[in-house]
């Protein structure tokens, strides 16, 4: 912000030859001078909490029963003990590994791509259409937003089973099919990101009002999309309240073979515990590359899902 | 920027020059009905399956709870508020609810305080943000599931690394499993561990927005960094903080994962010391009793519950949000006029910026109390 002269005139020769010498550092001020080794060491310590957990299981998945009854921390690190410990919970005939990955990726695949194409029909729509009723019906979405739907779950079930629903997976795709956060959030985006003009060329040009939205919206839609479809994504994959209830052992999700693991294996906490790193896993893998992603758009005014 | 596609006249780019005139009937209606219709087609998604999957269910549920109605049986007869009666005569149903609660202040309040303050830290001229920032996000993408099993062992009664590292400081094993409430600061916990970095991100963002010239002006005014903390960042981002507690409100009294598999049982303990209302429901639902009658009448003393303490929430915050921190009327007319003067004046600095930099030290008199200006951007 602060041009060198300005940074010579206010802060002296010297500082300005620092300026000079780092351009990175070119904020002045108290909050964004560059912090000490205290902020480090508290940050670091918040980045410990965070990644104990996941180091605590994967010791202990590398351990025996008889050493985790006996102490909190059998070893200091995970060994290759670890592989076999992944190889019993995948072929465990108890619980039906593959089957609930394969369940989980379609669940999260499918209602994310659903998510991104109905939010961003409607929220192109309230963005930048006209009709008759848009302000009131977009308040009546973020209002829904703040109703706990969670708790219909016993009509919900209900339906279900007169669909023949229960057990499958359509009965957990299609309640989570468009999201009253994900409309909010497209209309958002697009409000500010797509311009008139492109849209009134397209017509001009004589595109269709869906080839409009096609060819324009969904275009400029991409980075929020992305975005929506990764929170969509985590979401489901983590979800369990509803699918324990209309899903069955026999085709479960990753989160209802964490369970069942839990409830078969209540004794050999190692399995268990590699069970529940694998099952971590994937979304660890996503995190690592979209990561930045993930922060950006909570940072741009995400909500829990 | 946006992707710029140049478009191209769609259907029929062959067959006809766009020029001719059209004939005017069917295609030209059509193109009408396309500009009324498409709007409402497109948010229609929305609407239909949340009529289906929302609002028809929660409407339903009150039409189950006055009836007696099996998981295996079906509807049965109408019994009016029987089910309801039942329910508020369960002590293991006001249990749940005190459950909840505990749970819920256990958790919200640290996690708010704790967010703040990783905010503030990564609110700094920091190297490696985005490391920093994605490493507090991590525990968002383990499950809650998994997050209750590995807690569920770190607080182990016997054995546990938590009551190991107590016994290191002469603190005495604490029965996490057995005690209700060191059972409910376990289950606390948990739902911190995953939420406290996330909604550390969304206070980063609202502070982000804070406008730099307050905290000149606070500099000048000789404010330390804690006093500039307390009276420029906190008062800026306090919509950010109402936001955070209205939606941690919304979703922590529905508390189920982790205190389901808090134990192999997964029905809030022995003495349903930490069983939840919504634990509590799944348990009348689907576990022993098959009862959806009664299920659907917790669901609903719930829901009004949420809702009043929403209603509670927001009267508290608006009152909070107009009220401001106790300023008196003089103060405020005080603050009202160095304001004017400040943006005056400060309007006038940025004139005089383009031609040389004088510093006008007038223009940093700006009040930090000042809570009227900009807001974070998420505005909701």
């Amino acid at each position: 912000m602060s041009s060198l002269p300005v940074v010579a005139q206010t802060a002296g020769p010297s500082a300005a030859r620092a300026a000079a010498r780092n351009p990175r550092r070119k904020a002045t001020g108290g909050a964004t001078r560059r912090p000490r080794w205290v902020t480090y060491t508290i940050l670091g310590i918040v980045l410990a909490i965070s990644i104990f957990p996941l180091y605590f299981t994967l010791v202990l998945g590398s351990s025996t029963p008889e050493e985790i009854s006996r102490s909190a921390l059998p070893q200091l690190l995970p060994d290759a003990s670890l592989f076999t410990q992944f190889a019993e919970v995948v072929g465990s005939n108890a619980i039906n590994f593959w089957k609930a990955f394969a369940n989980s990726v379609i669940i999260a695949v499918v209602t994310s791509a659903s998510v991104v194409l109905f939010s961003t029909l409607a929220g192109y729509s309230f963005a930048k259409l006209r009709f008759r009723g848009r302000g009131p019906l977009l308040v009546f979405i973020i209002a829904t937003m703040a109703v706990p739907t969670q708790l219909g779950v016993v009509p919900l079930f209900i339906l279900m089973s007169e669909f023949g629903w229960i057990g499958t997976l359509q009965a957990v795709i299609v309640p989570a099919l468009v999201t009253a956060f994900g409309v909010f959030w497209m209309t958002q985006y697009l409000s500010e990101a797509l311009p008139y003009e492109l849209i009134e060329a397209a017509r001009v040009d004589g595109a269709s009002m869906f080839r409009t939205f096609w060819s324009i919206a969904l275009p400029a839609a991409r980075p929020a999309a992305a975005m929506l479809a990764l929170f969509t994504f985590v979401q489901q994959w983590t979800n369990f309240f509803w699918p324990s209830i209309v899903l069955s052992q026999s085709n479960p999700t990753l989160p209802l073979v964490v369970r069942s693991l839990q409830a078969n294996y209540f004794i050999d906490y190692s399995l268990v515990m590699a069970g529940v790193f694998l099952v971590t896993l994937p979304l660890l893998v996503i995190f690592l590359f979209t990561g930045r992603q993930l922060v950006a758009g909570i940072m741009q005014g995400a909500v829990k899902g | 920027m946006a992707v710029l596609t140049p478009t191209q006249p769609p259907q029929g780019v062959g067959e006809r020059p766009t020029r001719t005139p059209r004939r005017v009937g069917f295609s030209q209606r059509l193109g009408r009905w396309d500009v009324k219709l498409s709007p409402y087609l497109y948010i229609s998604p929305f609407f239909i399956l949340f009529a289906v999957t929302g609002l028809f269910p929660l409407v339903y549920t009150a039409i189950v709870s006055v009836h007696e109605w099996n998981l295996l049986g079906g509807q049965g007869e109408f019994v009016g508020l029987q089910n309801y009666q039942d329910v508020l005569a369960q002590p293991t149903f006001w249990k749940s609810l005190r459950n909840t609660f505990s749970i819920f202040l256990l958790s919200s309040v640290p996690q708010v305080i704790g967010a703040i303050i990783i905010a503030a830290l990564l609110d700094q001229n920091l190297r490696a943000a985005t490391f920093w920032r994605m490493g507090v996000l991590l525990p968002y993408v383990v499950a809650p599931v998994a997050v209750g099993l590995i807690f569920g062992r770190l607080f182990a009664d016997q054995y546990g690394l938590i009551n190991e590292m107590l016994g290191i400081f002469g603190v005495d094993p604490i029965r996490w499993h057995a005690d209700t409430l060191a059972s409910h600061a376990a289950i606390a916990s948990m739902v911190n561990f995953r939420w406290t970095g996330y909604n550390a991100l969304i206070f980063l963002a609202a502070m982000q927005a804070v406008p730099r010239e307050l905290y000149e002006a606070a500099i000048i005014d000789g404010a330390g960094r804690v006093r500039q903390f307390f009276s420029v960042t906190v008062p800026q981002i306090r919509a950010t903080i109402i936001f955070v507690v209205i939606t941690s409100t919304i979703g922590g009294l529905q508390i189920f994962d982790e205190p389901r598999v808090f134990d192999a049982q997964g029905l809030g303990g022995a003495d349903r010391q930490w069983m939840t209302t919504v634990l509590y429901l799944y348990d009348v639902g689907w576990g022993n009793q098959k009862n959806f009658g009664r299920a659907a009448a917790i669901a609903w003393i719930l829901f009004l519950i949420i809702l009043l303490i929403g209603f509670v929430n927001f009267a508290i915050t608006r009152r909070i949000s107009t009220a401001g921190p106790r300023v008196s009327r003089k103060e405020r007319v005080e603050i009202r006029a160095r304001q004017r003067a400040a943006t005056a004046a400060l309007r006038a600095r940025e004139k005089a910026a383009r031609g040389g930099p004088p510093r006008d030290p007038g223009s940093t008199t700006d009040t930090p109390a000042r809570h009227s200006a900009p807001t974070d951007r998420r505005t909701r």
